[in-house]
C-alpha cells in the first residue's frame, strides 16, 4: 500500500441470484482525492459502493483501509462508519419525520444520554459553516429534496471520514446548488478526505474530478488520470462501443405527418390543483413532443400531476379534442388515454416486491378491471414482449421489481405505461439516475413514439436532453408558466433567460 | 461424475423448498407431527363412535384438529386479506363472532329466549348475521381505510365494545335453541362421520380461490400493501381496497360465528371465541406472511391455522390446563416464527451452502 493510498479494494466479486454482479474488480483511492465511478446502470456501481459500506458482504476480495496492514471486514454500515468510511446514497436515507439535527446525530451518540441543546447548536454550525438553507429544528420533510440531500452530506462530512461516498448526490440539485456542493467537495479534498464520486453526469465529472475508474458489466475497465481520457473515449468505454457507433446518438428529426398533426389533443383552461401551482393554460398537439421546464420546485412535475388527476384538482378544465372530460383521480386520465410516469421512482413508481410481469401488466389490469384478470400466458406474453422491447435486464419476469437496478426499473415502469397505449404520455424525469445509454434509449424511444403519433410531454432536470427531444417547451418560475419557446427560440441562453425572468444577461 | 449431479439436484431442489413461502407451516406441522408419533403414536388413533343420535362419527385428536382448526381457517382468510392490504391486523374478530352468534340466536329465536321451534329459518338468520358482521367489518374499514386510523387502534374499539353489544342483542338472555338441525353446522351432518366445520371451511376456500382466480382481488391488495402511493397512480383507489378486505373479513366472521354458535346451540357472551384474533393472527404469521402487508400466500395461511389447531390439540393431550395453555402456545410459537423469519432462514440456508462447500473441500482434500 502507497502511503498516499487510503482505500484500496482487491479482486472484489458479488453474486446475486442470476446476476454475477463483480467480477474481480480492483479499486483504489488516495487522500485529497475526487474519484469519479462510471458506468452504465448494472455495471456494478452501486454494488461496489454496497460492499464497500457494508451493505452487501462480498463473496470473494480484499478491502485494504489507511492504518492497518490487514485486510478489514466490513460487515454492516456501521462498521464501515468506524473506520472513516461515510455515504450518501442516490435516494435520501435520512428520517423525514425527524427534525434536522437528529437526522444529522441520529446513530451516533454513545449510550442513551442526550444532550439536545448541544446536539441543536452543533447542528446549526455544522449548517451554517457549510451554507445549507436549513435550522436544526426544522423537520426534515418541511426542506426540499435539495437541501435534505445536503443535510445528508453534512451528516457524512461531520462524521470526520476519511473516505466519502457521494452516490449521484447531484441528481436532484440544481445548478447552484451543485455549485455549493462541489464547493464542499473542494475543500474537503483540500482537507485530505478521499471523494469517492458515483454520477451520471459527465460535465460535473470534468469539473470536479482527478480520476476516473470504468467499471462495464461488473468487470473492471480500467482506471485513468482525467486529462488522459477525452469525454468521447470515456463515453465509448462506458458503453464498450468504438467511437463511430457513437454517431447515432444524435437520431434524425422524424415528425409525424397525419392529417390530424397539428390538431390540440388534449388543452386545459385555467386548470390548477391543490399542490400550490397557479392555474394554467397548455395545450398539446398529436405526435408533439413538449415539455415543462424550469428550476427545481417551480411547479413542473404539479402541472402534469393535476392534468392526470394525482393532485387533487380544484379548479379549471381539461379538454380532450375539444371537449370537457372530467377528470378527477387517475383512474380517470387512463380512461381517457394519459399515461403518466412519475417523478419518484420508488415511491409512487415501482411496487417493490411484486415481480417484473405484475408491475407491467398492472395499469392495464386496472383499466380492464376487477372482474376480467388476465390469464398467466398473456400476462407472461405481455412481460416478455416489453421485456425484449425495452431490453430490460432481469433473471426472469419474475424476479421481485425492487431487485433490479434503477434504470431498469424505470424500464419496467414505462413498459407498463405504453403497455395501455396512451394517447398521451407523460414522461416526469424519465431518465434520473440513469446511465448515457439507457438514456439516449428512451429519448430515442420518445421520438419514435411521436413520430407514430403519440402525444408526449418529456420533463427532465438537463436542458440539453429537453432540447433534443421537444419541439416546444413550457417554461414555469415559481410555480406559474412564464413562457413558451418553439422553433428558433428552443436554445440554452433563450431557456436560461426566460427562466430567470427577462432579458437579463 | 452422475452422481454428484444428482446431488446437486438434490440440494437445489431443498433450498428451493426452503425459499418457498408454504415451507415455514409444512415444516412446522411435520415437526409437529413427528414429536407426537415419537411421544404418544395413539394420538393418531381414530375411532368410530356413534353420537346421541344414534349416527357414525369419527373422533379423535386428528378429528378434533380439523374440526376446531376448520374455524380458524375460515378466520385465517380473511386475516391474511386484511393483513396484505392496510398492514395491520383486525384483533375485533373474537367480538365480532360473538355480535354475528348473538344476531342468528336472536332471529332463531325471536322475541321467546327458549322457543319451541325455529321463529325463522336458519339461512334466514345466517344472512341477517352476514349483513351485521359485513356491517362491523366496513365500521373497522372505514376507520382504518378512511380516517387513516391504525388497524389495530381501529378494531380496539369493537374489541372492547363487541361482546356487550353482543349481549345487548338479545337483551342479556341466554337464548338456547332445541332444534336438532340447528346443531348440524358445529357439529356432523346426520349419516356423515365427518365434522360439518371442514365441509364448510372446504366451501369458504373453494369460493376464496375462485375470487382469486376470476378477479384481480389478489393483485390489487398485495399492491396496495406494497405502495400505496404508486397503486393510486395506477389508477386503484387503495382506500376502497383496504375497507373490502375489512367487509370480507366481515363475512368470515359471520361464517365462523355461525358454526360457534351451532356447537353449543347457544352462547356465552364473555367466552365465545375469547383470544381467537390471536390464534387467527399467527395462522397468518406462521403462513410466513408479512404482518407489515403486501405480499400473502392464502395456501400457507390457510396451513397455519390448521397447524395452530394441531399445537393447541397437542398441548391439551399432555395435560396442559386450559388457563396454562397460552404460555407454553407462546413458547413454541417464538420459536416458529424466529426460525421462519427471512433472516433466519436465510442464514440457514447459508450454513447448508458453506457446510457443503467445507464437505466437497474435504473430498478433495
Amino acid at each position: 500500500m502507497k502511503d498516499r493510498t487510503v482505500l484500496e479494494m482487491k479482486n472484489i466479486h458479488k453474486s446475486f441470484p442470476g446476476v454475477r454482479a463483480l467480477q474481480g474488480v480492483d479499486f483504489s483511492l488516495c487522500e485529497g482525492e475526487i474519484h469519479a465511478l462510471m458506468g452504465e446502470n448494472g455495471a456494478g456501481k452501486s454494488t461496489l459502493i454496497k460492499v464497500l459500506t457494508g451493505v452487501y458482504g462480498k463473496d470473494e476480495g480484499q478491502i485494504f483501509i489507511k492504518g492497518s496492514d490487514k485486510a478489514v471486514v466490513i460487515r454492516s454500515p456501521q462498521d464501515a462508519q468506524r473506520l472513516g468510511i461515510s455515504t450518501v446514497y442516490q435516494e435520501i436515507t435520512l428520517c423525514p419525520n425527524l427534525s434536522v439535527a437528529e437526522n444529522m446525530f441520529i446513530g451516533r451518540t454513545a449510550g442513551f444520554g442526550q444532550n439536545w441543546k448541544k446536539m441543536n447548536a452543533d447542528a446549526d454550525r455544522i449548517l451554517k459553516s457549510l451554507d445549507i438553507p436549513a435550522t436544526a429544528t426544522q423537520q426534515l420533510a418541511s426542506c426540499s429534496i435539495a437541501v435534505q440531500q445536503m443535510v445528508a452530506i453534512a451528516r457524512a462530512v461531520d462524521m470526520d471520514c476519511k473516505v466519502l461516498i457521494l452516490d449521484e448526490p447531484t441528481s436532484s440539485l440544481d445548478e447552484q446548488e451543485v455549485e455549493k456542493l462541489f464547493g464542499l467537495m473542494r475543500d474537503l479534498k483540500a482537507r485530505g478526505v478521499g471523494i469517492i464520486f458515483v454520477t451520471h453526469f459527465l460535465d460535473q465529472v470534468y469539473e470536479v474530478c482527478d480520476k476516473i475508474t470504468v467499471l462495464r458489466d461488473g468487470k473492471l475497465v480500467g482506471e485513468y488520470e482525467i486529462k488522459d481520457l477525452p469525454r468521447v473515449l470515456l463515453v465509448s468505454k462506458m458503453l464498450g462501443k468504438d467511437l463511430d457507433d457513437m454517431s447515432d446518438i444524435k437520431s434524425a428529426e422524424i415528425t409525424y405527418s397525419g392529417a390530424d398533426a397539428s390538431k390540440a389533443v388534449f388543452e386545459t383552461e385555467q386548470l390548477v390543483s391543490d399542490a400550490g401551482i397557479k392555474p394554467f393554460d397548455f395545450h398539446i398537439n398529436k405526435g408533439e413532443v413538449n415539455g415543462f421546464t424550469g428550476l427545481l420546485g417551480s411547479g413542473r412535475s404539479e402541472c402534469v400531476r393535476a392534468i392526470f388527476g394525482a393532485d387533487r384538482v380544484i379548479g379549471g378544465t381539461v379538454k380532450k379534442n375539444g371537449k370537457v372530460v372530467k377528470i378527477s383521480k387517475p383512474i380517470d386520465a387512463m380512461r381517457n388515454g394519459i399515461a403518466y410516469l412519475p417523478e419518484d421512482r420508488k415511491i409512487d413508481g415501482i411496487v417493490g416486491d411484486l415481480s417484473v410481469r405484475e408491475n407491467i401488466i398492472l395499469a392495464l389490469q386496472v383499466l380492464k378491471g376487477f372482474f376480467k384478470p388476465f390469464t398467466k400466458a398473456e400476462a407472461n406474453k405481455f412481460a416478455d414482449e416489453y421485456i425484449k422491447l425495452l431490453g430490460i435486464k432481469t433473471a426472469s419476469a419474475d424476479t421481485p421489481i425492487k431487485s433490479l437496478s434503477g434504470g431498469n426499473q424505470q424500464k419496467v415502469i414505462l413498459a407498463r405505461w405504453l403497455l395501455t397505449h396512451p394517447e398521451y404520455l407523460i414522461l416526469d424525469e424519465p431518465t434520473r439516475g440513469i446511465d448515457v445509454g439507457t438514456k439516449i434509449d428512451i429519448q430515442k424511444l420518445v421520438l419514435k413514439l411521436a413520430s407514430e403519433g403519440m402525444s408526449i410531454t418529456f420533463i427532465s432536470s438537463e436542458t440539453d436532453e429537453m432540447l433534443r427531444t421537444c419541439s416546444r417547451l413550457v417554461v414555469m418560475r415559481d410555480r406559474k408558466v412564464v413562457g413558451e419557446l418553439s422553433g428558433d427560440e428552443l436554445t440554452q441562453n433563450m431557456i436560461m433567460n426566460t427562466i430567470a425572468g427577462g432579458d437579463k444577461e | 461424475m452422475k452422481s454428484k449431479k444428482i446431488n446437486f439436484s438434490i440440494s437445489n431442489f431443498c433450498s428451493g423448498l426452503v425459499k418457498r413461502q408454504i415451507f415455514i407451516p409444512i415444516a412446522a406441522l411435520l415437526l409437529l407431527a413427528v414429536f407426537n408419533l415419537i411421544m404418544d403414536p395413539s394420538f393418531y388413533k381414530i375411532a368410530l363412535g356413534y353420537n346421541s343420535e344414534g349416527y357414525p362419527v369419527l373422533t379423535g385428536n386428528l378429528i378434533t384438529i380439523l374440526d376446531y382448526g376448520s374455524e380458524l381457517a375460515i378466520l385465517a382468510i380473511g386475516m391474511t386479506l386484511v393483513t396484505a392490504a392496510s398492514g395491520g391486523q383486525d384483533i375485533s374478530v373474537g367480538a365480532g363472532i360473538a355480535i354475528s352468534g348473538s344476531v342468528v340466536l336472536r332471529v332463531l329465536c325471536g322475541t321467546n329466549s327458549r322457543p319451541e321451534t325455529l321463529q325463522a329459518p336458519i339461512i334466514v338468520a345466517f344472512l341477517v348475521s352476514c349483513v351485521a358482521a359485513m356491517l362491523f367489518g366496513a365500521f373497522n374499514g372505514t376507520l382504518v381505510a378512511y380516517f387513516k386510523i391504525q388497524p389495530m387502534v381501529a378494531t380496539l374499539i369493537l374489541f372492547t365494545a363487541g361482546r356487550s353489544i353482543a349481549a345487548w342483542i338479545n337483551n342479556n338472555e341466554l337464548p338456547i335453541i332445541s332444534d336438532p338441525s340447528f346443531a348440524v353446522f358445529g357439529g356432523f351432518i346426520p349419516g356423515i362421520p365427518i365434522p360439518t366445520p371442514f365441509f364448510i371451511a372446504v366451501i369458504c376456500m373453494i369460493i376464496m380461490a375462485l375470487v382469486l382466480r376470476f378477479t384481480t382481488l389478489g393483485l390489487y391488495t398485495q399492491s396496495v400493501g406494497i405502495n400505496e402511493s404508486s397503486s393510486r397512480l395506477n389508477g386503484l383507489n387503495p382506500n376502497f381496497i383496504k375497507f373490502l378486505s375489512f367487509v370480507i373479513l366481515g363475512l368470515c366472521v359471520a361464517v365462523a360465528g355461525l358454526i360457534k354458535v351451532s356447537r353449543v346451540s347457544s352462547i356465552n357472551y364473555s367466552v365465545i371465541a375469547k383470544d381467537i384474533e390471536m390464534d387467527a393472527i399467527l395462522a397468518v404469521a406462521l403462513g410466513g406472511n408479512a404482518l407489515g402487508g403486501g405480499k400473502f400466500n392464502m395456501m400457507a395461511s390457510i396451513l397455519g391455522a390448521y397447524v395452530i389447531q394441531f399445537l393447541t390439540t397437542t398441548l391439551y393431550k399432555f395435560n396442559v390446563k386450559s388457563d396454562e395453555l397460552p404460555a407454553y402456545k407462546a413458547v413454541v410459537v417464538i420459536v416458529l416464527v424466529v426460525l421462519s423469519a427471512p433472516i433466519v432462514r436465510e442464514y440457514l440456508s447459508g450454513l447448508g451452502k458453506r457446510l457443503k462447500a467445507k464437505l466437497s473441500v474435504k473430498e478433495v482434500g
